[in-house]
């Protein structure tokens, strides 16, 4: 798709006939949640916050794999990065997550443990080919988005022999979540806006639950402002309904059934697990933990990592946030004890959690 | 030289030494006052002086657009000229690792010594130390310059004013992204390259020409967006800027939306924004635009009263949003 056809999805001129669509097809007050981080960010960096209709009410959910990385799991990462001969490798946005003590990795470098920031998970297979007498731990953090090419990650390690290669699977499946959130009576949330780049790779079908089961409309969407405010537009219109199928509104990105090889890759190395939400708690298949063949690869099982409940950080509303109970401004913590210089849960440290984003993008 | 790597005994303070500075540095940096190899350098400057240090670390030292040597330059010469002065003379100090190659080390002198002909300074003074195997990364360069300030008012981060326009001399977030990009071996567009340059002889022209330029300012590290945070604070003045009239090539749109950067956040090292009453505007950005280093000058925002100390961003669409201070280095994401 060319890049001038791609411009059409940030025009100006269309985003406001847009929005004069939506503040006359809006009868009264909806709360919309959108699922993703990265919309979380679009929605702010585009000034769409601050043009969207009184009467849209926007919520940020628990689609930031950051946010969502439970206290015990940056505790693991901080225990292993304190070990001898291990390096850690990592995207760039975990460094700085706090755990126990406010300790992060950053500090945890800076002391003297190896963490190397990289862009792609094959990276860390080049770190561990030059490092031989070290072992190399990548920390899987994300969602169905990252998994699949962390999957194809291990299968070339394995198919060249590499052993001081292992992952930290904390990675999280986003609908086992999202229907934990809804199925919560203290959340009121009218309308879902799903996340592009994970449909990419699952499709639209496992997301139909949310008409079928909760009677709410929920759309895939891209991320530039008209994606989010076409998307908003289907949702309103869908709500009308009586019976609201999820809608792709990102066809130029995503199939139907996504991506059926990365699915098979994922899943050939990983299979679903119980997993560990930040403000959450325990969501059953949740997760993904290896499978017994790719074992040797496992950091939680080769370094005998315990990971269980741990208690929350004192007064921190992240858990509240996530789940759409309250915006990022109503929790006590918000721009006083906790700001990106010190923040004291993740929605404030990651570039894509929504304290980060309010902190960051409002003006008022 | 004897050897094809530099080894410890170059900056011994002995022969070898001796061999370095005459051979290489005084060869390349010739002028009757370096060569006189006193303690110290001796020169007039009459008036107000402008002066800045900096120290150059910067990872590959070898890069599209420009390399360690010319960026030491460029980079004081440029922090001296922002105060509406003609840079004069510099210092320059080495830090090198031992054994990195001698051709490297020729070449990174050979390109400064250009870089310092074309700003018109010279090089007085230097120091050369050598120091074991993984103290340091290659090399360190640390460069001091002074100059004549001939701005009258002085341009200054505290003086932005409500009514005055925000000019800038070009695209934003070249230098950031070459570097980035070129650190972590991605192929990006083949012309994303630095713009590392010395704005000393445009900005003179300017203060020579415009009568009260209020702010002259870099957007170094922290780009474009830390840089005008430092002025409305400094100032107590809110700047709004447009976002749809802020340069940036598509490449390093393209690029930055790869990484998840901001190009806004990204160094430069060859641009300059200029603060100053609107009566002016046309005439610097005629100015600026005349010159090849401010080719793609234009208007990115005024300078109001709306929030002293923010900088407000308006999208496009017409949405306000802060342009905050970066907290530390720009991370790219999960996903």
């Amino acid at each position: 798709m060319s890049l001038k056809i791609l411009e059409q999805f940030k025009n100006p001129d269309l985003c406001k006939k847009l929005l004069d669509r939506l503040d006359k097809e809006v009868e009264s007050e909806i709360r919309f949640m959108e699922v993703c981080g990265t919309h979380t960010v679009a929605i702010f960096r585009s000034g769409l916050h601050s043009v969207l209709p009184e009467k849209v009410i926007h919520l940020s959910g628990p689609g930031c794999p950051v946010c969502v990385t439970h206290e015990s799991e940056v505790n693991a990462f901080l225990d292993l990065a304190g070990k001898d001969n291990v390096i850690i490798a990592t995207f760039g946005d975990l460094i700085k997550v706090p755990g126990k003590k406010g300790h992060c990795l950053k500090n945890a470098q800076a002391e003297g443990a190896r963490v190397e920031i990289i862009y792609s998970p094959f990276d860390a297979l080049d770190i561990a080919r030059k490092n031989p007498n070290d072992t190399v731990v990548f920390l899987g953090v994300g969602f169905e988005t990252t998994a699949p090419i962390i999957a194809a990650t291990v299968l070339m390690a394995k198919e060249q022999g590499l052993t001081n290669f292992k992952v930290l699977s904390f990675h999280k499946l986003v609908p086992p979540a999202l229907d934990v959130l809804i199925s919560d009576p203290e959340t009121c949330i009218d309308g879902f806006i799903l996340p592009g780049h994970v449909s990419t790779i699952i499709g639209i079908h496992p997301y139909d639950f949310i008409g079928a089961k909760f009677g709410k409309p929920a759309v895939v969407t891209g991320f530039d402002p008209v994606d989010i405010l076409q998307a908003l537009l289907q949702m309103v219109r869908s709500m009308k309904e009586e019976h609201p199928k999820v809608i792709n509104q990102y066809q130029r990105c995503v199939s139907e059934n996504g991506n059926p090889k990365a699915i098979e890759t994922m899943y050939q190395v990983f299979k679903p697990s119980d997993a560990l939400w930040r403000g959450i708690g325990r969501i059953p298949s949740s997760g993904l933990e290896f499978r017994d063949e790719y074992e040797d690869f496992d950091a939680i099982k080769v370094f005998d990592l315990k990971i269980g409940e741990c208690p929350s950080l004192p007064g921190c509303k992240c858990g509240d946030v996530l789940k759409g109970k309250m915006t990022p401004e109503q929790c006590p913590l918000f721009g006083k004890a906790c700001t990106p210089a010190k923040p004291v849960g993740p929605c404030m440290v990651s570039t894509e959690g929504s304290c980060a984003a309010y902190f960051k993008y409002k003006v008022d | 030289m004897s050897s094809d790597k530099v080894l410890l005994d170059y900056g011994s303070g002995g022969k070898a030494s001796q061999r370095l500075i005459s051979e290489l540095f005084i060869k390349n940096f010739a002028n009757p006052e370096l060569e006189r190899l006193n303690d110290a350098a001796a020169f007039h400057i009459d008036g107000k002086i402008s002066m800045s240090t900096d120290s150059f670390t910067v990872d590959p030292i070898f890069f599209p657009g420009g390399d360690i040597g010319s960026l030491a330059v460029h980079g004081t010469v440029n922090d001296v000229a922002m105060l509406g002065a003609i840079p004069k003379y510099l210092t320059c100090a080495y830090m090198i690792e031992e054994g990195l190659p001698m051709a490297d080390l020729e070449r990174i002198v050979i390109s400064m010594s250009e870089a310092v002909k074309e700003a018109g300074v010279a090089i007085v003074t230097g120091d050369t130390k050598v120091v074991p195997k993984g103290a340091i990364d290659k090399i360190f360069i640390n460069t001091t310059g002074v100059g004549q300030i001939i701005a009258d008012p002085m341009p200054s981060g505290d003086r932005a004013a409500v009514g005055d326009v925000v000019l800038v001399s070009g695209t934003m977030g070249d230098h950031g992204l070459t570097i980035l990009g070129t650190r972590e071996g991605l192929s990006l567009a083949s012309n994303v390259m630095s713009d590392s340059a010395a704005l000393n002889h445009l900005l003179v022209k300017l203060v020579q020409e415009i009568p009260d330029i209020h702010v002259l300012r870099d957007p170094t590290r922290g780009g474009l967006a830390t840089t005008l945070n430092e002025i409305t604070t400094a100032s107590n003045v809110c700047c709004e800027l447009e976002e749809s009239s802020i340069p940036v090539k598509p490449e390093v749109v393209g690029g930055c939306s790869f990484l998840g950067l901001d190009p806004l956040y990204l160094a430069n090292e060859g641009k300059f924004l200029c603060i100053l009453p609107q009566k002016y505007a046309k005439q610097a950005l005629e100015i600026m635009r005349a010159d090849k280093l401010g080719a793609d000058a234009c208007q990115v925002g005024t300078i109001t009263d709306a929030k002293p100390g923010k900088v407000i961003l308006v999208t496009p669409l017409g949405g306000r949003r802060l342009l905050n201070m970066l907290e530390g280095e720009q991370l790219p994401r999960i996903c």
